[in-house]
């Protein structure tokens, strides 16, 4: 069959949880030291070195964690989505797995994300809560996440169950461009996008380096954690075969 | 640096409530996310062992 030969070796190794738990296994040590150096100097020159802002003074320095977990909440949904729906079209367990794992990520940072921006919301807006387009996006957001992970749980049959939820990710998605364009569409208290592709931002670099830096160690911390959260879903998934025997038997010496 | 003292570092110019609650909510949710995992993963190997263990003694 030639014709099935135009997706990548890597993709049909993907397929494969032994494999995939190996090279997680591989790849977790790397991802876990680049997550430690990124947030700590991202946090220590957004803390200590970069200039105050001449508006809200030094409570602008929530940004340095309010920005990077807004960010990766909706982002880890897009990739929870793109997962399920790999995994309804392949049928790769993987791929179930992986959306599985994404959601409780997800919804922590959701939740960071939304208590930060009220507690910032606070001294900036005098206000712990408005009904505000991107407030309330964000927590419709949050409860796509809580409705996913109880649909999940709910039912017993795992493909039934990872068929389900994916299409209730896919439905979601939509709420993505709404949090995205909220600050445009409607008239809104929050301020728009701190990075923008087509224009340089309007801060100085000495608070926005800061910024990109923790962006990306929040990447690298999903990635950790997503992982680590993979790895124990194969196993459990994986533990009467052969392979995940001889694992245990290994660590029992 | 963008602060005298130590002192004014964590007075925050009188926002120290609003940015360190944050920051260690921040915290929480970071070590939780990646505790959670590793004690779920020793959970699981403790009880797969277990099981190994029964079958083998039942066999």
């Amino acid at each position: 069959m030639a014709g099935k030969n135009w997706m990548p070796r890597w993709f049909y190794q993907l397929a494969s949880p032994k494999w995939c738990y190996q090279i997680t296994g591989k790849l977790l040590p790397g991802f876990a030291i680049a997550t430690l150096l990124l947030i700590v100097v991202g946090l220590v020159w957004g803390l200590a070195f970069a200039p105050p802002d001449y508006q809200q003074g030094n409570s602008f320095r929530i940004i340095y964690l309010h920005v990077p977990t807004a960010y990766m909440a909706q982002s880890i949904y897009v990739t929870m989505a793109i997962a399920g729906a790999i995994g309804l079209i392949w049928k790769m367990k993987v791929a179930d797995m992986v959306a599985k794992c994404c959601a409780p990520i997800g919804a922590s940072l959701a939740i960071l994300a939304l208590a930060t921006g009220a507690i910032w919301g606070k001294p900036t807006w005098g206000s712990w809560w408005v009904w505000d387009a991107r407030l309330t996006s964000m927590l419709i957001l949050l409860f796509l996440y809580f409705g996913i992970m109880a649909l999940n749980s709910a039912i017993e049959s795992e493909s039934t169950a990872a068929q389900s939820t994916a299409v209730l990710a896919l439905v979601g998605l939509v709420n993505i461009p709404i949090i995205q364009y909220s600050v445009y569409w409607w008239n809104t208290l929050h301020q728009p996008s701190t990075f923008k592709i087509t224009e340089k931002p309007a801060m100085p670099p000495d608070m926005w380096i800061p910024l990109l830096i923790l962006v990306i160690g929040f990447y690298c911390f999903f990635a950790v954690t997503l992982m680590m959260r993979l790895r124990n879903e194969i196993l459990r998934r994986e533990r009467r075969s052969s392979w995940v025997r001889e694992l245990l038997m290994q660590q029992r010496g | 640096m963008s602060f005298d003292s130590f002192s004014d570092f964590l007075a925050m110019g009188g926002h120290a409530f609003y940015v360190w609650s944050s920051f260690a909510l921040g915290l929480i949710v970071l070590v939780g996310n990646v505790v959670l995992p590793m004690l779920e993963r020793k959970k699981l190997m403790a009880e797969q062992l277990r099981r190994i263990r029964r079958e083998e003694v039942q066999s």
